[in-house]
């Protein structure tokens, strides 16, 4: 079976996309609905700070104000971070460690579309009757009681995007562990590929919690269980318990790409080996370790003893360390180096001040005495925000930037980029940076106004025009791609000049095989030795040119998924006396799901093979007469 | 090596389960499923833990751990699935040595156990029940219903599992495809095995007592 | 990249060999289930007896840890080379689930003396 032969067109272009198994494809489609999700939990944001730039205001209700409010850091953490990190791994990791595809194909395009039909799922709530509204952490007692489908559809749209998550975290995991190119030993793996090794390890192990949380908390609503029901016998803290044991690794599966990204960045400008890399190694595996001991420290003021307190104070503030022990790599790879400060290494250093000022806030709420002080408070806003935005927001706008040329062989505006970043950047410290005060002033989280006797109206006035400088920098962000696409220009391959991994030995388009031949990697930052010997082709290769094995393209998963998401609107309206055809939903959706599974299992997928004349012929169509690597 | 390829016992591979890297991913792959699966039930057991006979003010004697287990069926039910490892053992047994009759009839010696297993299970529930001891009756037994019930759902979904197993590759013979298949599937009914032994200590003996 | 493994060629010799190893294999599970079979004879055993659950309950604790590492080790063969990375994924996520455990059996409910 030919690969090679194409059909154009819109309608083929959207079914190729639908039925992709193909990692670099995933990635853009990772890329494209996270960006979708960013901007509405933006949107979202926007709201709220226009109601809060002054005091008494009436912009929205204060039931409206706590639905935006739970609906920005639900989308935020779950639909817009993760997938957008998702999209860079998917782009990139592969690449980074000399594979033709990711371990489970079918499983990656599966995990995406879980993911964006979850995220559809709890979106909808907005035009069904409300969306949740008991804040993203979700809290039983409040969120048990909480009228209408919101919460439902909130428990449903997560459990959705939840497995979707895990499986790509398995996926991920496989692919480091079985599908390294010869040579690529653990000790040679650039560090994005590491940190995604270990966020995806963290995600195993955090997601089940969880995934369990959401199921108790779906059985209380729906079967009328007594997990959260102090009246019963039940204890609300185990809702808090559960949801913490995942959320506080979550925010580590968030920041540790993050720092791989900016790891990457500050190498390749600095034009230098990355200072410490074992320690950076060590320190990433010492982060994801501790991440798993602390996360009581979100519930110091919930009365779990002294003991309990001063185990996860201390805890807390053990991960200081090799947090630190990173900040001082980043900054000792650049002395001595030739930096260039392009638009990614721009937000780097950016990111290196704005996240240690939200560290520093962190172990300062780690005391757990000074945490009774500032607890719900708008310091905590400030302190995740600074870590959240200042680390990973910026870690993806400027990999965004570092990696737009492997993705899509074009180069986005650096003059544009340039003033984008810092739009974007003092736009976030002017939100952020004046939120500590209004916390330490007394200012609450989580409330839709404020009395104009009490002193907050001007840092609330600075915070929200701080707000409309970043949306400013993210609309000509906007602007940027639109403004590249259109000019379409070619850069080709390693457009940075600076390349030192395997991604960018790769011939510009990368073929749809990533590597005609398996390379063989000689050491860390492997292209960069390459260039040193003098070595055109950017790579030595373990292997003749010979047939590729590729796996076969697949529908299921998108009907699979079709299929739970008709089920989740049964299953939610199914509480509901009034519907007696919700249960036809479920049935049918089930039936879905469980057919494709069953023609899945059934049926021989043995993928195809490329052939060598095959290859020869792609390589010409793609880089004419002269061929790749030459 | 072709997956295709025919084998006879000679020239089958030691590892048949990772011959193929395809094989190698699913085998690692599932192994990572099953750690994932540990803090999934963990989670379960410790909810269970923390609501142990916990129930509403009027909530008296008759529900809780020590009136309500009836020992003599648990040992039965854990001898039942004990003894179904073993016969998983006996099929990857079989076939690692190319024997796939001897594979086909071992696993559904399992799936025999097993769905005993589950009729038991369901008896005891729907014995608890007509007691009085519904899912909703107090958080002691929703939490006590979620846990078992979590668990005998997997023993569910490894039934169906294991047999469609056995009716898709009846006519195909081993091969280098369905090796992992196989193999995979006797892991995840080995960790059932490895839920329920906590459950029957922690649950049912610890509850007892 | 799937399928470059070489192929088996055995020699009779060989074949016997790894017939036997496999045969001793299945002997030394056969122990192992007539082990598990007993540990849990006994912590059935004991409960029933009656004894004071301070002794029993960490003796069937033990018991059952002790099932679980047998399951794991011979049953799925953990014990053989190259499993490096999975003992680790596994033991990552048994510690993960003892935290788990112990936070609520300690910190749950408001009177425990912490």
């Amino acid at each position: 079976m030919s690969s090679i032969a194409k059909k154009t067109g819109f309608g083929a272009t959207v079914w190729d996309y639908i039925t992709t198994v193909d990692h670099k494809k995933i990635g853009v489609m990772y890329l494209l609905a996270g960006t979708f999700f960013f901007v509405l939990g933006g949107i979202e944001a926007l709201l709220m700070r226009i109601q809060l730039m002054r005091p008494n205001n009436d912009f929205v209700s204060a039931g409206f104000f706590n639905e935006l409010m739970t609906m920005h850091g639900t989308t935020m953490i779950f639909l817009a971070a993760m997938p957008l990190l998702f999209g860079f791994m998917n782009a990139v990791v592969p690449l980074q460690i000399g594979a033709r595809d990711v371990a489970f194909p079918f499983l990656n395009s599966l995990g995406f579309w879980l993911f964006f039909f979850g995220g559809v799922f709890l979106n909808l709530s907005w035009f069904l009757g409300g969306a949740p509204d008991a804040g993203w952490t979700s809290y039983a007692s409040l969120s048990l009681y909480s009228e209408g489908h919101g919460i439902d559809f909130y428990v449903l749209g997560l459990q959705i995007s939840g497995a979707g998550t895990l499986i790509s975290g398995i996926n991920f995991l496989v692919t480091i562990i079985n599908m390294r190119a010869p040579g690529m030993t653990y000790m040679r793996m650039p560090l994005f590929t590491w940190t995604t090794f270990v966020a995806s390890a963290l995600i195993l192990f955090a997601f089940p919690p969880l995934t369990i949380g959401l199921a108790l908390m779906l059985f209380d609503r729906m079967f009328g269980a007594n997990f959260f029901d102090h009246t019963m016998g039940g204890n609300t803290i185990i809702w808090e318990h559960l949801f913490w044991i995942f959320g506080h690794p979550e925010v580590y599966i968030l920041v540790l790409p993050a720092f791989g990204l900016f790891s990457e960045i500050f190498a390749t400008f600095s034009r230098k080996r990355l200072f410490g890399y074992s320690s950076m190694v060590f320190a990433t595996i010492l982060i994801g370790f501790l991440g798993f001991m602390v996360w009581a420290h979100h519930m110091f003021t919930v009365g779990l003893g002294a003991t309990a307190n001063a185990i996860f104070a201390v805890a807390t503030m053990a991960i200081a360390v090799p947090t630190g022990m990173k900040v001082f790599n980043w900054l000792l790879t650049m002395w001595g180096g030739s930096i260039k400060v392009t638009v990614p290494m721009l937000y780097a250093l950016g990111f290196i001040p704005s996240f240690v000022a939200g560290g520093v806030t962190g172990v300062m709420q780690a005391a757990a005495p000074l945490d009774y002080q500032l607890h719900d408070s708008y310091f905590i806003v400030a302190h995740f925000h600074y870590v959240i935005v200042g680390g990973i927001v910026l870690a993806l706008f400027g990999s965004a930037h570092y990696y737009w040329p492997l993705m899509f062989n074009q180069m986005l505006d650096e003059r544009l980029g340039k003033v984008t970043f810092w739009f974007f950047f003092v736009g976030f410290h002017c939100t952020f940076f004046v939120q500590h005060f209004l916390g330490l002033m007394g200012m609450p989280r989580r409330v839709a106004t404020y009395g104009a006797e009490q002193g907050l109206d001007t840092f609330n006035l600075i915070s929200t025009i701080g707000a409309a400088l970043m949306a400013i920098g993210v609309l000509m962000l906007v602007i940027n791609v639109v403004k590249t696409a259109i000019k379409n220009e070619k850069v080709g391959r390693d457009p940075w000049g600076d390349g030192r991994t395997l991604e960018w030995a790769i011939p510009q388009p990368v073929p749809f095989y990533n590597f005609r031949q398996t390379p063989l990697v000689r050491g860390l930052d492997t292209y960069w030795i390459e260039k040193q010997e003098g070595n055109e082709e950017g790579m030595t290769y373990a292997e003749p040119l010979g047939d590729i094995h590729m796996p076969n393209n697949s529908i299921l998963p998108f009907i699979m998924t079709i299929g739970l998401f008709i089920a989740s609107f049964g299953a939610l309206y199914n509480m509901d006396a009034d519907k007696p055809w919700s249960i036809f939903l479920l049935i049918g959706g089930l039936s879905i799901l469980f057919a494709c599974m069953f023609a899945r299992s059934f049926k021989d997928d043995h993928g195809y093979h490329v052939h060598v004349e095959d290859i020869l012929a792609e390589e010409e169509r793609l880089y004419g007469k002269k061929g790749g690597n030459n | 090596m072709d997956v295709n390829k025919e084998f006879t016992a000679q020239t089958w591979p030691d590892h048949p389960e990772q011959a193929t890297l395809e094989g190698k991913n699913k085998f690692v792959g599932f192994w990572l499923f099953l750690a994932c699966e540990i803090v999934l039930f963990a989670s379960l057991f410790a909810t269970y833990l923390a609501l142990k006979n916990r129930g509403p003010a009027s909530m008296g004697e008759e529900f809780t751990t020590q009136s309500l287990f009836e020992l003599p069926l648990v040992f039965a039910m854990t001898m039942v699935l004990l003894t179904s490892s073993l016969t998983s053992v006996y099929a990857i047994y079989h076939m690692k040595n190319h024997n796939f009759k001897g594979t086909q009839t071992w696993m559904g010696i399992t799936v025999i156990l097993g769905a005993v297993f589950l009729a038991l299970e369901i008896y005891e529930f729907n014995h608890y029940v007509h007691l009085g001891f519904h899912y909703t009756h107090s958080a002691f037994s929703s939490a006590f219903y979620t846990l078992v019930g979590t668990h005998g759902a997997h023993v569910l979904l490894g039934l169906c599992w294991i047999t469609s197993l056995i009716i898709r590759n009846n006519k195909r013979g081993l091969n280098l495809y369905n090796a992992p298949k196989y193999y995979v599937a006797a892991l995840y009914w080995h960790f059932i095995d490895v839920v329920w032994v906590f459950i029957f200590t922690v649950v049912y003996l610890m509850g007892a007592m | 990249m799937a399928h470059h493994e070489e192929a088996v060629v055995r020699t009779p010799v060989e074949y016997a060999y790894e017939r036997k190893k496999r045969s001793d294999q299945m002997k030394m599970q056969v122990v192992t289930f007539a082990l598990m079979i007993f540990l849990t004879l006994i912590a059935f055993i004991a409960v029933n007896a009656g004894f004071s659950p301070y002794y029993v309950a960490p003796i069937i604790l033990v018991f059952a840890g002790i099932q679980v590492v047998l399951q794991l080790y011979y049953f799925m063969h953990m014990n053989e080379p190259n499993m490096g990375f999975i003992s680790f994924f596994m033991w990552s996520g048994i510690f993960i689930a003892f935290i788990t455990v112990l936070c609520f059996v300690t910190i749950i409910w408001w009177h425990t003396a912490w």
